[in-house]
């Protein structure tokens, strides 16, 4: 029976659907972490700023954001939205727009430890050389952050892909939900298929999230000092 | 906002909150425990078994747990091996979980720097005691951040328990909005209960871990 | 202060690391009541030799002997060989989590199993003498570090050991603070306690030590009493170290002439 099962892979377009799934799944969570960085880098610096009205505002935003469940994010999107605004989002668009949001506030909170982690001396002793502002920055300041940082962006890509698999609850077609069709065509000819597509799945995600928790790793071992 | 929709269906929200902190609940427990041990094993690298648990944490950290689930709850039973919603929950929590804790652990123990053990063997102490009094409480303290982090990340995960059928916050969310098209009014019962559940917990562990740093515990920078 | 009970033996100690050697062929005596003082430039392996003894390092060759019998590169009994052998290091090394006296106490109750409320006792009585009594409540990182190293000192005093090793205990201190360190080893050593240093400070090493040994890339090179080795150093390794620790005036003003 087993035997069997495992064909269901290869049967047809199977494989080819499967990773076509795959491909939507890093679509969205590419694009995602691609806006996240990039408002996060923002945020992170904003919030880094003395102003206790912009601090305030971060913060609620921030906390908000990261105690939600990334799930009832995406049903507030999802649902909440086209409720409220009659706006009729495809699943996908709602999964990009939660992800950036929900990334953007990982992203900021990371940029802003990293700012504050460099030790003031490092501002002082650019000074007493005689650097300008923006000479310490570039020299001095973001070449420090970019090491502390990158690792930890770079993770913040494989949670992100992580957390993409919710999507096929709000109806996304993507990996697993091909799963699921393929699953569902071959119920009768192939009793064990859902095991085999839920392993395979499962052995996806790992091999693409593998690679990157290492590099994210190595870096971060080898930036350490 | 319907005030009488929401009132009539609280309950059902009370009664969801409740199955999602228990099963969080233990889940967490087990995963707490599962990795410490894991930690342990790795710690003293006890041969064959270190590398089963390496093995299983890159695994665990790098699949979502969704795809945990639907292995264990649709995958499984075609091996004979049929589980129920609670303990398929409460299996993937844990598997993902421990993980997560062992790294937490691991780090903890690995900021115990190596003077402390010697000089923990100067006075005279075997290995075992010099783990016990002396690393083992330092690295406990030193992981309780990471480990109030994968807590409250880990009872954030627990929204995913309504794709294997669990009765759960979620579950009765979409449910409602399903059944009655009442989107804002469940949407808001269920922004709220995730805010009583995750928000104290959260303030709890701030006030810890602030109470730790001022106590200036793990902090072993100072030479 | 020295007899002639040999309390230590060190004989032919090879320590490699890889291929680099460390040590090589050391030999050493060490009698009761005896102060014995290793100096040499870094790297020469002086830490290491106390490691070695203390049993934190496995050796290669050689054995090392405490009262006869041996106690090198035995993993299974070195927890009773280090009751008996005190060390104390050079960074502060206090257990943050514990209190001064939990931390005094920590060795006497769970190594040696002796009565709390005698040990605690001791460790008051230890306490005082050092002039630390006040904080036996504290933790390590209210003290100074001055006061941590003496801390230190009476955690290893309390397990009643036989040799005391210390390992360039005042290296990591201020300056203001290595004299108190000093004084309570000074104290030690009137007292007939055996001890085994591994210090940079030349006049306390001159003060305190009976006998000078002097190691230079991993050899022992010169052996003999404080006063010869200072005044009249037989090799020309030791007049080269002996030189760096004195300056030639550089800027000369009518009052230095």
């Amino acid at each position: 029976m087993q035997d069997l099962g495992i064909r269901v892979l290869f049967e047809g377009k199977n494989l080819i659907r499967l990773l076509g799934g795959l491909w939507v799944t890093l679509r969205i969570s590419l694009l995602s972490a691609a806006i996240s960085i990039v408002l996060g880098i923002l945020l992170g610096m904003v919030m880094n700023r003395k102003n206790p009205i912009t601090r305030a505002i971060t913060r609620v935003y921030l906390e908000f954001i990261r105690i939600m469940p990334q799930l009832v994010l995406l049903f507030l999107v999802y649902f909440g939205l086209t409720k409220a605004f009659g706006i009729n989002l495809t699943g996908e668009t709602a999964a990009v727009i939660v992800f950036s949001i929900w990334g953007t506030a990982e992203m900021g909170d990371l940029v802003r430890g990293a700012l504050q982690s460099i030790p003031k001396h490092q501002y002082e002793s650019g000074k007493a050389i005689g650097l300008t502002q923006l000479q310490i920055y570039c020299y001095i300041i973001i070449p420090q952050t970019i090491r502390r940082l990158l690792p930890l962006a770079i993770n913040l890509i494989t949670r992100m892909i992580k957390t993409t698999s919710l999507i096929v609850l709000i109806g996304v077609v993507e990996m697993v939900k091909v799963g699921q069709q393929i699953i569902e065509a071959n119920r009768l000819t192939v009793p064990s298929a859902s095991l085999w597509v839920y392993a395979f799945i499962f052995f996806l995600y790992f091999i693409v999230c593998y690679p990157i928790s290492r590099l994210s790793a190595c870096l971060e071992k080898r930036w350490k000092n | 906002m319907d005030i009488q929709f929401i009132s009539k269906y609280l309950p059902m929200y009370v009664e969801a909150a409740r199955l999602t902190v228990f099963i969080a609940f233990i889940g967490i427990l087990f995963s707490v425990l599962l990795g410490f041990i894991c930690s342990l094993i790795r710690y003293i690298k006890i041969p064959i078994l270190h590398k089963i648990v390496d093995i299983y944490i890159e695994l665990s950290r790098n699949t979502p747990l969704l795809i945990q689930l639907f292995f264990l709850y649709f995958g499984l039973p075609k091996i004979g091996i049929r589980l129920s919603s609670e303990s398929c929950a409460i299996a993937g929590l844990v598997f993902l979980g421990g993980s997560y804790m062992a790294e937490a652990f691991r780090s903890g123990l690995e900021s115990i720097p190596n003077i402390q053990r010697e000089s923990g063997l100067s006075i005279g102490l075997t290995k075992m005691q010099v783990f016990l009094y002396i690393i083992l409480p330092q690295a406990v303290t030193v992981s309780i951040p990471a480990f109030s982090a994968n807590v409250i990340f880990l009872i954030k995960e627990t929204s995913v328990f309504s794709a294997v059928a669990l009765a759960d916050l979620m579950y009765v969310a979409k449910d409602l909005i399903g059944l009655y098209y009442k989107t804002d009014e469940a949407l808001l019962m269920l922004v709220m209960a995730y805010l009583v559940i995750l928000l104290p917990v959260s303030i709890i562990f701030t006030l810890i871990e602030r109470k730790m740093r001022y106590a200036g515990f793990g902090n072993q920078s100072s030479f | 202060m020295k007899n002639d009970e040999k309390i230590l033996e060190i004989k032919h100690l090879k320590k490699k690391y890889d291929d680099t050697v460390i040590l090589n062929d050391i030999n050493i005596n060490i009698y009761k009541g005896e102060v014995v003082v290793v100096l040499g430039p870094s790297g020469c392996g002086k830490s290491t030799l106390l490691r070695c003894i203390n049993g934190l390092e496995t050796i290669q060759e050689g054995g090392i002997y405490l009262n006869g019998e041996k106690i090198s590169n035995q993993d299974k009994k070195m927890h009773f060989v280090r009751q008996k052998i005190g060390m104390v290091f050079q960074s502060y090394d206090l257990f943050p989590h514990l209190t001064i006296v939990e931390n005094i106490l920590l060795g006497p109750i769970k190594a040696q199993g002796r009565d709390k409320k005698d040990a605690t006792q001791e460790a008051e009585k230890l306490l005082e003498r050092v002039g630390l009594l006040d904080k036996r409540n504290s933790y390590p990182r209210q003290l100074s570090g001055g006061q941590k190293q003496r801390v230190a000192i009476v955690r290893a005093l309390c397990m009643h050991p036989q040799v005391m090793l210390f390992d360039e205990i005042t290296a990591a201190l201020d300056p203001e603070m290595v004299r108190e360190v000093l004084d309570v080893m000074l104290e030690l050593a009137k007292e007939g306690g055996t001890m085994v240093i591994v210090t940079h400070e030349m006049q306390f090493a001159r003060a305190i030590a009976d006998r000078i040994i002097f190691l230079d890339q991993s050899r022992i090179i010169e052996e003999s009493t404080p006063q010869e080795f200072f005044e009249n150093p037989k090799t020309s390794r030791a007049k080269q170290f002996l030189n760096v620790f004195d300056f030639e005036v550089v800027k000369h003003s009518d009052s230095n002439k």
